[in-house]
């Protein structure tokens, strides 16, 4: 198969402007005759759907919370980026470009990137338009803060409540046209399967997740916005329901699988407290502005850590990286983490937590400016672990964050599947091998304002859709398939719960595809994972029916899917021999720890397709080319 | 240590519903109200009996999606704090606790302790946003919006649409819900063009989704997780009157039409 990506070449300024002029547009009369599915109502599927349905197109839009305004996208706290230079920093859409491609560590496609930074200024005059309260200075102008090591201040924000605003915004957007019969929306409805006629993605099959009904929906094309796969992991800061059904059954149906491998790690979460733990808490990046990192210079040191004198404290970060010192990268101050852990030097009962200290900060600057700064993060600690953050310091260790990886698309977010779109944290597009603090958001609104109700015109206008209904024999063997496994999960009636498995086949991938991998420790899990699925599927035990709410039965089905995608996580990790981004294998490092990349070998996304499950998938390459930032080593040293 | 729940067991909305008595014996400190309740359910589900249903996603507090009555307090003893936030370090050896879902006509119970909330979203439908399609904003600077007005705006957009409010009121009001929308939007520059149509349609929706009226009993400010303020009811109110008053209420004269006219696709 080859991979268009389509992306524009010549001056990279202006091909976002010249490819939109190239598009085919659709009459506004001719609007109102095509339906589009939007499976998702996160910032990347709630804008998306709101903007076509302004546009005159009648939407269908999909959820399985109860209300759209639920969405993942809302816990995100930091903020978004965009290249408005209004500090007069020094920064502008090139330098938002080109941080965003070196921090992805080279592994993402230069057209897509450069048309994010173009956006993000768009972005923020509409979400200020729809009334979304970010942070103001005195004056009325809109406040920015430096996020995640970027040396200029370019991330807006609401308080500490980011993604909750910014969602709340697409919300009501989405709202508004759902008043105006122009979107009919289907909350508590799971996707379950695409249909796919002649090629073409034509509708969905979905659960109603309150009666169990199993229903087609047909549409001239499918939009998928529904989120990241970290949850693949059990223990990840995804929310519970986040999961991969979607993205998976459509590369079931011949969808490509771009980057799977690459997935992130945050650095500062909430440690694992017990064996019940349901989710890891993320404790905002910012913290390690003035928060200190360190662990006990010696080998199970139990002392509490005031007891412990400067002298036999290891600032581990400052030590190894003095000119970042503890704001070194996400992927950088993970793996450094688990390095002192796995020496012995872990703190807390578990030993897998390192110290925030903000003991020095407080000195200096006074409770009450770091009161002012993080009292909320502050509180929120203090309420999860019931320490008081302003006398001991926190405890904090790596978790599962984001899903770099995704459904392959090209430059117009279609998928290698005609007709299926593909936004947000569910494609492969703009991050590379290592996503930017406060970037998602602005790529999940990049593409569902202003990239998709672009690019779908085009399509709508030059493709030739057959007239479809309810009795094509692809809707009706969609439909099957999916009553089938929904049967098949409740035939079981085995010996184990859903979450035991998931969180046996969690455990299993963080240990050897997590922030470390190596070739030995990856195909000991691809030994692992078949054996563990068909465990799954002949003794999970899923109580109750199909035709009511049932919570477990839906986990089934999510974690059923997991199974089969852990399989190509670890075997594009183990295919990919290099370390770039979050995707560290051991045997690819610098002298001096650092990863290695082999540009000569690996510049390439890596999509796969497809091949049954339990076959080796086929790797198919698009290679990457860098005309304006050339690969160079990171180095925070 | 040991905790005693009597929890509301109810197959689906047609179903009576009973309370049923549960120990989960091995509660640890640490856990959260609702890694109870999933160590409940594994034990359930390992004496092949249904597991409890209830809705959550976040768990951190921000999506608004658990929440149920403990004790007769919705989202339990803690200020400020839902129940996903909840721990049990707050709870001692041996209580006794009772879990229900929200009580309000507006709010069906689906199961369990899960109900329907989308009256809220229809609420919001009719008029909770401003109108700025996509493409038409300004420079995000050419609106200038005073820092303390930010901030109040701010307060009230926190809301994270639970359902708490309703839940606790004895009236099952929505007033507060509504009032946080309308003061986020109304008091923003932005806000301003729509703000008297948009209290007119929201109220008109609120009676037609058969919330109850406000009667300043303020146990919806004493349960908000997020702790929003009564003063945005007293705030829609004054919209609401100045609205009728001057006949800017009626800017959307349509508001009664559309709070009867079933949305499409969004469930009754
Ligand atoms: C704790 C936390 C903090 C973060 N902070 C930041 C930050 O400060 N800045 C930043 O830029 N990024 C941040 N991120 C990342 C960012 O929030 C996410 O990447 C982004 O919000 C994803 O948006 P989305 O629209 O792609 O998907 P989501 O918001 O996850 O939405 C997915 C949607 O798809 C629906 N869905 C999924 N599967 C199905 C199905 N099968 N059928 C029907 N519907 C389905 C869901 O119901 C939901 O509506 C953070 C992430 C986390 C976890
Ligand atoms: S689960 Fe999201 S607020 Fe409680």
């Amino acid at each position: 198969m080859e991979l268009d990506s389509k992306a524009p070449t010549g001056p990279i300024e202006t091909r976002w402007d010249r490819h939109r002029f190239n598009l085919k547009l659709v009459n506004p009369a001719n609007k109102r005759k095509h339906t589009i599915i939007v499976v998702g109502t996160g910032l990347a599927g709630g804008s998306a759907a709101a903007t076509l349905a302004e546009l005159g197109y009648n939407v269908k839009c999909f959820c399985f919370q109860d209300s759209p305004r639920r969405a993942h996208s809302i816990a995100a706290q930091g903020g978004i980026n965009a290249a408005k230079n209004y500090r007069n920093d020094g920064d502008s859409i090139y330098r938002l470009f080109y941080d965003t491609v070196k921090g992805g560590d080279f592994r993402s496609r230069e057209s897509n990137v450069y048309r994010l930074a173009q956006i993000s200024v768009n972005i923020i005059d509409q979400c200020v338009a729809q009334g979304v309260p970010f942070a103001r200075e005195y004056s009325g102008y809109l406040d920015n803060r430096s996020f995640g090591g970027a040396q200029v201040s370019r991330t807006f924000y609401a308080r500490g409540q980011t993604g909750q605003q910014l969602l709340l915004g697409a919300y009501q957007a989405l709202e508004r046209q759902i008043g105006a019969g122009q979107v009919e929306m289907h909350p508590r409805t799971e996707m379950l399967d695409l249909i796919v006629i002649d090629g073409k993605a034509r509708g969905i099959v979905t659960r109603d997740l309150l009666t169990g009904k199993i229903e087609s929906h047909l549409a001239e094309a499918v939009v998928l916005g529904t989120g990241g796969y970290g949850n693949l992991y059990y223990l990840s800061t995804n929310a519970k329901g986040s999961n991969a059904t979607a993205i998976w059954r459509a590369h079931k149906r011949g969808a490509l699988f771009a980057n799977p491998c690459f997935t992130q790690i945050h650095p500062t979460c909430i440690p694992v407290s017990g064996e019940y733990q349901s989710k890891l808490t993320l404790m905002s990046e910012s913290l390690r502005n003035d928060g200190r990192v360190w662990v006990p210079l010696k080998k199970g040191d139990k002392r509490p850590p005031y007891q412990i004198p400067e002298n036999e404290r290891d600032y581990y970060l400052e030590r190894r990286y003095p000119s970042f010192g503890n704001l070194v990268p996400r992927d950088v101050a993970s793996r450094n983490a688990k390095a002192v852990c796995d020496e012995g030097r872990g703190v807390g009962e578990s030993g897998l937590a390192v110290f925030l200290d903000f003991r020095d900060a407080i000195e200096r600057l006074g409770k009450h400016v770091i009161r002012e700064r993080y009292g909320n993060l502050f509180d929120m600690y203090q309420r999860i672990t019931g320490e008081d953050p302003y006398e001991v310091p926190m405890r904090i260790y790596p978790a599962i964050h984001y899903a770099m990886g995704g459904l392959w698309v090209d430059y117009n977010l279609m998928s290698t599947i005609a007709g299926l779109y593909v936004l947000g944290e569910a494609n492969f597009s703009d991050h590379g091998a290592n996503r930017l603090g406060a970037s998602a958001l602005m790529q999940g609104l990049a593409d569902g304002y202003f990239v998709l109700p672009n690019t779908i015109n085009d399509y709508l206008a030059t493709t030739k859709l057959e007239k479809v209904d309810a009795s094509h024999p692809a809707v009706r063997e969609a439909e099957t398939q999916v009553t089938c496994v929904t049967k098949r999960l409740l035939d079981i009636r085995g010996t184990r719960s859903v979450d035991s498995y998931h969180r046996e086949l969690g455990k299993l991938l963080w240990e050897y595809c997590g922030m470390a991998r190596t070739a030995e420790g990856l195909k000991y899990a691809l030994s692992k994972i078949p054996e563990m699925r068909e465990r799954f599927w002949s003794d999970v035990k899923v109580l109750g029916n199909g035709e009511e709410l049932n919570q477990s039965l839906e986990k089934a089905g999510r974690v059923a899917d997991f199974f089969e995608l852990a399989e190509l996580l670890c075997i594009d990790a183990l295919h990919r021999n290099e370390s770039c981004g979050g995707h560290f294998r051991e045997e690819y490092q610098t002298p001096e720890g650092e990863a290695a990349r082999d540009d000569q070998n690996y510049s390439y996304v890596a999509a796969w397709e497809f091949r049954g499950v339990g076959n080796p998938p086929e790797l198919h390459q698009e290679p990457l080319e860098f005309e304006y930032v050339h690969p160079t080593q990171r180095s925070y040293k | 240590m040991r905790i005693v729940l009597h929890i509301w067991r109810q197959r689906n909305a047609n179903d009576k519903g009973r309370m049923a008595r549960y120990e989960v014996p091995n509660v640890n400190q640490e856990m959260s109200f609702l890694e109870m309740l999933d160590v409940l359910n594994e034990d359930l589900i390992a004496r092949n009996e249904e597991p409890v249903a209830f809705d959550h996603d976040c768990r951190e507090g921000i999506c608004g999606m658990c929440g149920c009555m403990v004790n007769g307090v919705a989202h339990g003893p803690q200020p400020g704090t839902t129940l996903c936030q909840l721990h049990m370090r707050h709870f001692k050896d041996g209580d006794e606790l009772y879990l229900e879902p929200w009580r309000a006509r507006a709010f069906p119970v689906v199961k369990d302790l899960v109900v329907d909330r989308g009256a809220f979203d229809r609420l919001v439908a009719v008029g909770g946003f401003i109108s700025a399609t996509t493409g038409c904003a300004p420079d995000g600077n050419a609106i200038l919006v005073p820092k303390e007005k930010a901030e109040l705006s701010m307060d009230a957009a926190a809301c994270i649409g639970c359902g708490a409010c309703v839940a606790m009121c004895p009236n099952a009001s929505a007033s507060l819900f509504m009032g946080a929308k309308l003061a986020h939007l109304g008091l923003l520059p932005q806000g301003q063009p729509e703000r008297y149509g948009r209290v007119a349609a929201m109220v008109a929706q609120a009676k037609a989704e058969r919330f109850g009226a406000c009667t300043n009993i303020g146990e919806c400010e004493a349960v908000c997780p997020k702790e929003i303020k009564l003063e945005v009811i007293a705030r829609m109110n004054r919209d609401f009157l100045k609205g009728s008053w001057t006949g800017r209420g009626a800017l959307r004269d349509d508001a009664e039409e559309v709070s009867k006219k079933p949305l499409a696709g969004s469930r009754r």
